[in-house]
């Protein structure tokens, strides 16, 4: 809709840093789900939707959008957070996240709520259908505005069904798809190095056919950039690796991959949201 | 009720036989032609699952896969969310087999039309043996929460059945054979979704049959005649959702209920007819089918005979289960 792509890099930086305290806020109500990715998505989610993405929170089926698909659907606080603040529902029903009746899923299922264009959870599956889309977007309905952003989890990337759409996607030279990875070397179990080593995770997109990047996710205008990149190259589909730091703003969260699956307490949501305002407090130190 | 037409001399040796995949195959251009939405992906089986028709017709509407039966339903979900009606097959025992999760999250839980052409199922596809015989795909579909089941009885129906489910708007799963079944139904004898028919009416015993085992129910009750046990024939097309007036009505009339399906006997067709009847009208059935074991190489006459699944042998087994079972009375 580009309602928003006159919001400055910086304003971009507090956005990032006030979903971050929306998704503290959000999972310490719940009592339940995941803060790392969530958290270390931050700077993604901001530049797609107040930058990157046309769509209309106000019809979220209009037939000129962007798509997004959430690949690793346990990350979709972070969804809701942004989705909040761009006007898709009230901000207040955030903190309804996980609860009996919510149109807010403890995993995001698109019949519940309007603007999200997919159910995942189980892992693996939403780059395909993101392929799905890419490809009707391209070869049927030949709509070569419209481009379909992804966002996957790195530890997302142990199942088949990833390597399956990433070869069909190759194949066809989806180059409307944009997949972002968050690469932030955790999963549930441990560093994805130990779970199962991904590397060479440039080398393997390449060679599925893919155009790749790798980026600082996140420093906004790589994003950014990125994104523009990806929207420019009109030979293959897109990946950009984005190495986060998992827990990001939060420093007794960070880089620990025991925060991968849990929330905070409320001690803990205290001292995290002190943590996002010194840092989002910096920030604007640093432009004043 | 207007009466079921059937095709004339059923049990001459010269009764039209054909795939029922082929009907699938004319039924899906013909979507293709009623609808531009109309998509079709494969997995690398695009001859044998007979989509091939469409293929030709509408080059741009058709997407190859591969052997990669996740995908094969995922890209399908994706293109239903880009607002088309895309049609996904291969053999029954990779998908659903293989992709089941996917089927549950990504079509049905996300309700987006995906049509899941299971072909090859059931022991029928002969020589490849117990690996590609898949017997568990109707309990495997049935239990998902929006999905549609369909196992029509013979290609004409099947061609019907296709058409229906392109305009249904619905999660759905057709199953499909891979040998010549007789053909029992004319092209105006009806089809709609979620309906079942009397073929045959009867007064000792409903036969309910589906898929393949519908032509066989009817040899059955005609072999059953000349011992004189009169079975009324039921055909099921849609094993969900389930046609519970039809099968009620019948069953009330007869008493006793059999049901056959050329799949395992746990969860399946029979299974589905039992939980109706057992909750909303008690009486003895008997559900022909596989019985916990899977198949093996043969060729398709001598496998369907060896499981019990032909017209002779599931009459022998109807009467032995009507000596044995007493009509269940009801009043009035």
């Amino acid at each position: 809709m580009g309602t928003h792509d006159h919001l400055t890099i910086t304003e971009l930086r507090h956005k990032a840093y006030a979903l971050r305290e929306d998704v503290v806020r959000m999972l310490e109500r719940a009592g339940s789900g995941h803060s790392a990715g969530p958290l270390d998505l931050a700077e993604i989610f901001t530049a797609l939707y107040f930058n990157i993405m046309h769509y209309d929170p106000k019809d979220p089926e209009w037939s000129e959008r962007d798509f997004f698909f959430l690949s690793n659907g346990h990350c979709v606080p972070i969804q809701y957070a942004a989705m909040a603040e761009a006007g898709f529902f009230p901000k207040d029903e955030l903190m309804t996240l996980r609860q009996l009746g919510s149109r807010l899923q403890g995993h995001p299922e698109r019949t519940k709520l309007p603007g999200l264009e997919n159910t995942s959870g189980p892992l693996g599956s939403g780059l395909s259908q993101a392929a799905g889309v890419a490809y009707t977007l391209q070869y049927i309905d030949k709509q070569p505005h419209r481009f379909v952003y992804v966002v996957t989890g790195d530890g997302e990337l142990d199942e088949g069904n990833i390597w399956e759409a990433a070869m069909f996607a190759g194949k066809n030279k989806l180059s409307q798809l944009v997949v972002f990875v968050d690469r932030n070397n955790i999963q549930i179990d441990g560093t994805t190095d130990n779970v199962m080593p991904l590397e060479d995770l440039h080398a393997k997109w390449e060679s599925f056919g893919w155009h790749v990047q790798e980026i600082d996710g996140h420093n906004i205008e790589s994003i950014l950039d990125a994104a523009s990149m990806a929207r420019a190259i009109t030979t293959m589909p897109s990946v950009i690796i984005a190495h986060t730091i998992p827990g990001k703003g939060v420093d007794f969260m960070e880089y620990d991959y025991r925060w991968h699956g849990s929330p905070p307490n409320s001690q803990q949501a205290k001292d995290a949201l002190h943590k996002l305002r010194t840092l989002d407090g910096k920030i604007r130190g640093e432009h004043e | 009720m207007s009466k079921y037409p059937l095709v004339d001399d059923l049990f001459s040796e010269g009764v039209a036989a054909e795939p029922i995949r082929t009907g699938f195959g004319r039924g899906l251009k013909a979507a293709g032609e009623a609808s531009e939405a109309v998509v079709a992906l494969c997995a690398d089986l695009t001859d044998s699952t007979k989509m091939s028709e469409f293929a030709e017709a509408f080059p741009e509407r058709f997407v190859e896969i591969g052997v990669a039966e996740q995908n094969l339903v995922t890209v399908a979900s994706g293109m239903a969310r880009a607002g088309k009606i895309p049609f996904t097959s291969s053999y029954a025992a990779f998908s659903p087999g293989r992709n089941w999760e996917q089927i549950r999250t990504t079509v049905c839980l996300n309700d987006q039309p995906v049509k899941i052409v299971g072909s090859h199922a059931g022991v029928s596809v002969g020589p490849d043996g117990a690996t590609h015989q898949m017997l568990e795909d109707i309990a495997l579909m049935r239990v998902l929460p929006n999905m549609v089941v369909v196992a029509p009885g013979d290609s004409v129906e099947a061609e019907k059945a296709t058409l229906a489910l392109a305009e249904n708007g619905k999660p759905s799963y057709i199953r499909l054979a891979r040998e010549k079944t007789p053909i029992f139904s004319t092209k105006d004898s009806p089809f709609e979704l979620g309906k079942a028919y009397v073929l045959r009416e009867g007064a000792d015993v409903t036969l309910m049959g589906t898929g393949t085992m519908t032509y066989q129910m009817l040899a059955a009750a005609e072999k059953l005649s000349e011992h004189g046990v009169s079975a009324e024939v039921v055909h099921v097309p849609t094993i969900k959702p389930l046609d519970e007036e039809t099968i009620l009505r019948s069953a009330k009339k007869t008493g006793r209920v059999v049901t056959a399906e050329e799949a395992q006997a746990a969860g399946g067709f029979g299974s589905a007819v039992t939980e109706l009847l057992s909750e909303k009208l008690p009486m003895p059935v008997k559900r022909i089918g596989i019985q916990d074991r899977f198949g093996e190489s043969g060729a398709p006459d001598e496998l369907l005979e060896h499981f019990g699944l032909t017209g002779a042998k599931i009459a022998k087994a109807v009467k032995e289960f009507v000596e044995a079972m007493p009509q269940y009375h009801r009043e009035g």
